[in-house]
C-alpha cells in the first residue's frame, strides 16, 4: 500500500496534467502522451487468462511491461494508482486477422481507360512462372500508417493488438503483429513477418492465368515446390557455378525458401465445409506450417480440423443475408442452415481440442466484434474459452506468448479495464492500456433527442470543393440508439465512417481519407428531412456546404 | 438440348425438382457403420455380362455382389428388397460429366493448363450429383472443360452423395486428362469479350502444334529426371535435383501410360491428326469424347484400339458439329470400337437410358448392346470393368432399379445403390421433402425475427410485409424450364458457350 501523502502527490499531479492536455489536445481519446509510465489498477477483478481469476487483486505496469500481478503487490512510489473497485481487467484483445493500419487500396480511382481496355492492357500472366498475384515480399510492419484512424476505434473496443496483412493477390504479403498504438510505425510492430497469408482466389475473366479455382490451387503448390528447390538450387549454385545451369532469380521463391526455413506460418483460407476439407489437407502437400482462416461452417467437421492438429482463426463477421439480395429470391435450404448455424463454429472447435483466434473479417464497427463472439457463447462456446480466443491462444498460434495474451509479469502491459463483463451487452470499456500507455474510452456523447427517422442508405451528396464540383456517395447505417456506422466513396478515395450518431433531425459523422498523401479527418454534419440533407463538410479548416438526396429509398415507396 | 421432348417424363422431371429441396436426403443411408446385407428378390435382372435372369435375385455383401441366380436364400438379417416387377440393371456410367466441380470448369488462361486436376475442386454439396443418381447414374468420368490443346487431369468418381469430396474419386481408377481439338481450343470464331485475351493457338495446325510441343517438353523432362535419378544413384555428388513441373509431369504419366486421354473432337481430319501425334510419341488415346464424325474414320479408331464415347443425336450447335448422324454409335460398335453414349451434362445424365434407346432405333443395336453404350462399355474405357459395367459375383453393388424395362421410355428409376448402399430410393425421396420444407419455413421464420430485433423501435412501426407466395420449383432451375432455349441462345451469341457440349466454358 502506498502511503496516503503519495498518494494525493500523485492525484493531483493528475488533475494539473489532465488540464494540461484537456486544453492540448481537443482530441477526446488521445494518449495521455506525456503521462510517466508507471500505472497500478488495484482492488480490480484480475482475469489473467493464464490463471484463475482474482478478485481485489493489482496489476502493476512500469514501462510498458506488467511489472507484477497479484493480491499482496508493493505498488511504487512512481506509479499513477487506478482505483479498481468495480473494475475487471482483462488482457488487451487481438484481432488475429486484419488490415489495420494498412493503406486500402485505391478503388475508387478513376482511370482514363474503360474496364475492358483496363483489364488488357494489364499484366496478362501466361502460367506459374509468371508469378500472378504473388507479392510475398511485402511485410505489413514495412508499410504501416501510425495515423490509421482505425486504431482508436478498436481499442476502445478493447483491442490493442492485431495481426495485419498486406492485401491483394494469391500471395498478398507477410503478415505483422502489431499493437494499436504509438507514434512512429516501428513503435507498433511487434514482429514482423509473423505469418504468409494465401488467398485462393482465381484472376478474373478468361486468360489470365489462373482463371479458375484449380488454377490457382495448381499453382500455390507450383509455388511452394518452386521455393523448397529454389532454395536448393541457388545454394548449390553459389558454391558451384560451373557446369550448372543458372536457376533464373526468383523474387518470390527467395521469400517463401526464408519463410519455410523460419517455419512460419502459412494462413490458409477455408470457410464452408468443402473449403475446410479441402484445406486440412495443404500444409501437407504444400509442406509448410498452416493455420486455417474462416472456418464459418467448422460445426459440421471440428473433428477433421482437430485430427490434423491445425490452429484455426475464426471470422467472426457471421453470414448475412445479402443486403442489395433480390427480396423475391428464395435462399437454399443449405444457405439458411450455415446462417443459422455458424455461430455455433468455435463451440464445435472447442470440443475437437482445436486452438482457434478470433478476427474481424469484414466487420467495420469494431463494438461488433465482441457481440459477434456474444453470438458465439449463445451457441454453447464457454465465455473463458472465448476469451482464450480473443488472447491467449492468438498469442499461441502466432508465436508470441512471452509477450503478449495473458495478465502475467514480464509481458507487454497491454491490458482492458471495463465495468463488467467483457461479453455482456451494457459493459462499458473504461481504458485500454497498450504499451502500458494509457488510454481512457470515452463514449460518445449519447444523442440528447432519439433520431427522428431512420437515416440508413445511399445518400448521394454534392458539393463545390477548391477543384471544382464533386460528388459523393454516403452508405449509412443507423442503429436504434442513432449510432451512425457505414461508408463515405467519393473519387478521393473511399473511406470507412469511424464514428457518426444522429439526434433529432441532426447528424454527424467523421471519416478519414487520405489527402495528398496525409491521412485527414473530415467532419459531415447537418439536418435531415425524409429523402433530403444539407450540412457541411469540414477539412482541416474548410468548411464545404453539401447537399444530399437518398434516390434508392423510392423503392420502398413502389413497394408499398 | 433441343433434341429433348419433356413431355414424356414427368415422373423424371418431378425427381429433378425434388432435388433442389433434397438437400442432404440420404445422408441417413451414410453413415460410418458397414454395408448391410441386402437380399433384392424377384426382379428381371439384365446382367449384361450373362443375358436376362427372370425372378432373379442379387445378393449383396460388404458392398460387392456375393450371388446372383433364380433362388436365392436371405442370410439371418438380410435386409429384403422385393423387387417384383422390377427391372435391376448395373449402374450407368457416364464417360462424360462437368457435374462436381467447384469454380471453373477451365482455367482458360493457357492451352496446356495440364497442372490442374478436377480432384483438387470435387464438390460433393452439387444437387446435381443426387440429380444424376436418380436417373440412375452411379459413376461418371469428371472432366475439365474443352477450352484447351491439353486441359486438366480428370477423374472417375462413383456419386455417393453426402459424402465428402474425398470419398467421391473411384478408387484405383486409372486418372485421364482432358485433350480438346477444333473450336474450343482454337477459339478464332469466339469473339473475344471484354474480359478475354486472345491467345494461341488460334488454327487447328495450331492445336497440332501445341500438343506436340508440349509431348516434346515432357519428353525432355521425362529425360532430366531420368538423368538425375540415374547420376544419383551411381553415388554423384553435388547434381541439383531437377525443378518439379506440375504441368509436364502428367504429360510423362502420359507417355508411360499411367494416365487416359480423354480427347473432345468433332472433325474426323482432326481425329486422325490426334492418332498420328499419339503415335509418334507413342501413347494411346483412351477415348475420343463426342467424336461425332468418328462413323467416317470407325476402321482407324478401332485399328488404334481408342475408345469413342458419343452423343445419341445432340449436334448441329456449331459448325464442327454439323456432319453428324444418329447412326454414329452403331456404325462404330459394328467395326469393333468399343463405344459409349455420354451425356456432358447434368440433365441429359438423368436419362443416359433413353439415349442408349435410341440406337436401338437408328443402327439396329439389340438390347443388349444398347445397354453396353452406358454401362459395361464405358466402364472398360475408364478400366473400371473389374469392378462395375456389368451384374456379376465379385463386382461392386453398383446397382439400378427401375420400374420398367430401362429401354423403355417409361422407365424410372427406383432406388440407386453404390457399393452396396442405398443412395437414392424414390419413395424416400419423395417422403422427406415434406420435412424438409418445414425445416426451411422455420429457419426462415428464425431468422427473420432475428433480423427484425434490434430495429424495433417506439416511434417507428413498419407494417409487416406479406411473406411472398412460393414460387413454383421450376422457377428455381430455369435451365429445366427453358433448357433449349437457353443454350441456343448462348451457343450464338456468347464468347463462352456455356450451354455447349464439352464444357467450352
Amino acid at each position: 500500500m502506498l502511503p496516503r501523502r503519495v498518494e494525493r502527490h500523485i492525484s493531483l499531479g493528475m488533475l494539473v496534467m489532465c488540464a494540461v492536455f484537456c486544453f492540448a489536445f481537443a482530441h477526446p481519446v488521445a494518449a495521455q502522451a506525456g503521462e510517466p509510465p508507471y500505472f497500478a489498477i488495484r482492488n480490480a477483478r484480475i482475469v489473467p487468462v493464464s490463471g484463475p481469476v482474482l478478485e481485489n487483486g493489482t496489476v502493476v505496469m512500469s514501462r510498458g511491461l506488467i511489472a507484477a500481478v497479484g493480491r499482496e503487490v508493493a505498488i511504487p512510489a512512481e506509479a499513477l494508482i487506478i482505483e479498481g473497485q468495480g473494475l475487471t481487467v482483462y488482457p488487451g484483445l487481438i484481432d488475429a486477422f486484419t488490415d489495420l493500419g494498412l493503406a486500402i487500396a485505391p478503388t475508387s480511382n478513376p482511370s482514363p481507360l474503360s474496364g475492358a481496355e483496363a483489364q488488357r492492357t494489364a499484366t496478362i500472366s501466361r502460367g506459374p512462372e509468371d508469378r500472378p498475384g504473388t507479392t510475398p515480399w511485402r511485410d505489413a510492419a514495412d508499410e504501416l500508417q501510425p495515423d490509421d484512424k482505425r486504431f482508436e476505434s478498436w481499442r476502445n473496443a478493447g483491442f490493442t493488438t492485431a495481426v495485419t496483412a498486406p492485401h491483394g493477390g494469391i500471395f498478398p504479403g507477410q503478415a505483422a503483429i502489431i499493437d494499436l498504438a504509438g507514434e512512429r510505425a516501428g513503435n507498433l510492430v511487434v514482429g514482423a513477418a509473423v505469418a504468409v497469408p494465401v488467398t485462393l482466389e482465381p484472376n478474373r475473366g478468361f486468360g489470365n492465368f489462373p482463371d479458375s479455382l484449380m488454377g490457382v490451387l495448381a499453382y500455390v503448390h507450383q509455388v511452394w515446390l518452386d521455393a523448397s528447390w529454389y532454395s536448393q538450387a541457388d545454394t548449390m549454385y553459389e558454391k558451384h557455378p560451373t557446369g550448372l545451369a543458372r536457376p533464373a532469380y526468383d523474387r518470390s521463391g527467395k521469400v517463401l525458401a526464408r519463410a519455410l526455413r523460419d517455419n512460419e506460418l502459412v494462413l490458409i483460407p477455408a470457410n464452408t465445409r468443402n473449403q475446410l476439407l479441402r484445406a486440412v489437407d495443404f500444409p501437407e502437400r504444400w509442406k509448410v506450417r498452416g493455420a486455417i482462416y474462416g472456418a464459418q461452417q467448422a460445426y459440421e467437421l471440428a473433428d477433421s480440423i482437430g485430427a490434423k492438429k491445425l490452429p484455426v482463426l475464426v471470422n467472426l463477421k457471421w453470414p448475412e443475408k445479402e443486403k442489395d439480395a433480390d427480396p423475391a429470391a428464395e435462399e437454399s435450404l443449405r444457405t439458411l442452415r450455415f446462417r443459422d448455424r455458424a455461430p455455433s463454429s468455435p463451440a464445435a472447435l472447442a470440443k475437437a481440442g482445436v486452438k482457434f483466434a478470433f478476427y474481424s473479417g469484414g466487420i467495420t464497427v469494431p463494438k461488433d466484434i465482441l457481440k459477434a463472439a456474444k453470438k458465439s457463447i449463445d451457441a454453447g462456446l464457454a465465455p473463458e474459452v472465448a476469451l482464450r480466443a480473443f488472447t491467449l491462444s492468438a498469442a499461441e498460434i502466432f508465436g508470441v506468448i512471452t509477450r503478449l495474451g495473458s495478465i502475467e509479469p514480464g509481458k507487454i502491459a497491454n491490458l482492458v479495464v471495463t465495468d463488467g463483463n467483457l461479453f455482456e451487452e451494457k459493459t462499458k470499456i473504461k481504458m485500454v492500456f497498450v504499451d502500458g500507455r494509457k488510454f481512457e474510452v470515452h463514449e460518445p456523447p449519447t444523442p440528447e433527442n432519439p433520431p427522428k427517422g431512420d437515416i440508413s442508405g445511399k445518400w448521394k451528396l454534392s458539393y463545390t470543393t477548391p477543384d471544382g464540383p464533386e460528388e459523393g456517395i454516403a452508405d449509412l447505417a443507423m442503429e436504434s440508439d442513432g449510432s451512425v456506422s457505414g461508408s463515405f466513396t467519393s473519387k478521393r478515395g473511399d473511406a470507412t465512417i469511424s464514428s457518426g450518431s444522429v439526434s433529432g433531425d441532426k447528424f454527424n459523422f467523421k471519416i478519414s481519407l487520405a489527402i495528398e498523401g496525409e491521412p485527414t479527418e473530415i467532419t459531415l454534419s447537418g439536418t435531415f428531412e425524409k429523402n433530403m440533407m444539407k450540412g457541411t463538410i469540414r477539412v482541416s479548416g474548410l468548411v464545404i456546404d453539401f447537399t444530399g438526396s437518398r434516390p434508392g429509398s423510392s423503392r420502398s415507396a413502389a413497394e408499398n | 438440348m433441343s433434341h429433348t421432348v419433356y413431355s414424356n417424363r414427368l415422373p423424371l422431371l418431378a425427381l429433378v425438382f425434388a432435388g433442389l429441396l433434397a438437400i442432404l436426403p440420404a445422408h441417413t443411408a451414410m453413415s460410418a457403420d458397414a454395408a448391410p446385407v441386402i437380399l433384392i428378390q424377384n426382379a428381371t435382372l439384365l446382367t449384361v455380362s450373362h443375358g436376362t435372369i427372370e425372378h432373379g435375385s442379387i445378393l449383396i455383401r460388404d458392398g460387392k455382389i456375393a450371388a446372383v441366380g433364380q433362388n436365392l436364400n436371405a442370410p439371418a438379417g438380410a435386409q429384403i428388397i422385393d423387387a417384383a416387377g422390377q427391372y435391376v440393371m448395373p449402374g450407368i456410367i457416364d464417360c462424360h460429366s462437368h457435374i462436381a466441380i467447384d469454380g471453373s470448369v477451365n482455367e482458360g488462361s493457357i492451352s496446356v493448363s495440364s497442372m490442374v486436376n478436377v480432384v483438387d475442386v470435387l464438390n460433393p454439396d452439387d444437387i446435381d450429383i443426387y440429380r444424376d443418381l436418380a436417373g440412375g447414374v452411379t459413376s461418371a468420368n469428371i472432366l475439365h472443360g474443352s477450352a484447351n490443346s491439353i486441359g486438366g487431369q480428370t477423374t472417375v468418381i462413383k456419386l455417393r452423395w453426402g459424402q465428402s469430396a474425398g470419398k467421391l474419386p473411384f478408387e484405383g481408377a486409372v486418372p485421364g486428362i482432358k485433350f480438346a481439338l477444333g473450336e474450343n481450343p482454337k477459339r478464332s470464331n469466339f469473339r473475344a469479350g471484354s474480359d478475354q485475351v486472345r491467345r494461341y493457338p488460334a488454327t487447328r495446325m495450331g492445336v497440332e502444334e501445341t500438343i506436340r510441343g508440349a509431348f516434346s517438353e515432357a519428353v525432355d523432362y521425362k529425360k532430366l529426371w531420368d538423368d538425375y535419378n540415374r547420376r544419383g544413384s551411381a553415388g554423384e555428388k553435388n547434381i541439383l535435383r531437377p525443378r518439379r513441373d506440375l504441368r509436364l509431369e502428367p504429360l510423362v504419366e502420359v507417355l508411360e501410360g499411367r494416365r487416359y486421354v480423354h480427347a473432345h473432337c468433332y472433325r474426323a481430319d482432326e481425329i486422325l491428326m490426334l492418332l498420328r501425334v499419339a503415335k509418334e510419341f507413342g501413347f494411346k488415346i483412351r477415348t475420343f469424347q463426342h467424336v461425332l464424325e468418328g462413323y467416317k474414320v470407325a476402321n482407324e479408331l478401332s485399328a488404334a484400339g481408342s475408345g469413342a464415347s458419343t452423343f445419341s443425336d445432340w449436334w448441329a450447335y456449331k459448325m464442327e458439329a454439323y456432319d453428324a448422324i444418329p447412326y454414329n454409335a452403331a456404325l462404330m460398335t459394328r467395326k469393333g470400337v468399343i463405344v459409349s453414349i455420354n451425356s456432358d451434362d447434368a440433365e441429359e445424365a438423368t436419362h443416359l437410358n433413353q439415349e442408349a434407346a435410341k440406337s436401338i432405333k437408328y443402327g439396329g443395336l439389340s438390347e443388349l448392346e444398347a445397354l453396353k453404350l452406358i454401362t459395361l462399355n464405358p466402364a472398360i474405357q475408364l478400366g473400371i470393368d473389374n469392378r462395375v459395367g456389368s451384374i456379376d459375383v465379385g463386382k461392386d453393388a453398383d446397382l439400378v432399379l427401375y420400374n420398367h424395362h430401362p429401354l423403355s421410355v417409361y422407365a424410372v428409376a427406383q432406388k440407386t445403390i453404390i457399393d452396396g448402399r442405398v443412395y437414392f430410393e424414390r419413395p424416400r425421396e419423395i417422403a422427406s421433402r415434406a420435412e424438409l420444407a418445414k425445416e426451411k419455413k422455420a429457419l426462415i421464420d428464425k431468422l427473420k425475427a432475428a433480423e427484425k430485433k434490434p430495429e424495433a423501435k417506439p416511434n417507428e412501426t413498419k407494417p409487416e410485409k406479406p411473406t411472398p407466395p412460393l414460387r413454383p420449383l421450376s422457377y428455381l432451375h430455369p435451365r429445366i424450364a427453358s433448357a433449349a432455349k437457353v443454350s441456343w441462345v448462348v451457343e450464338m451469341f456468347s464468347a463462352y458457350a456455356p450451354g455447349e457440349p464439352g464444357g467450352a466454358q
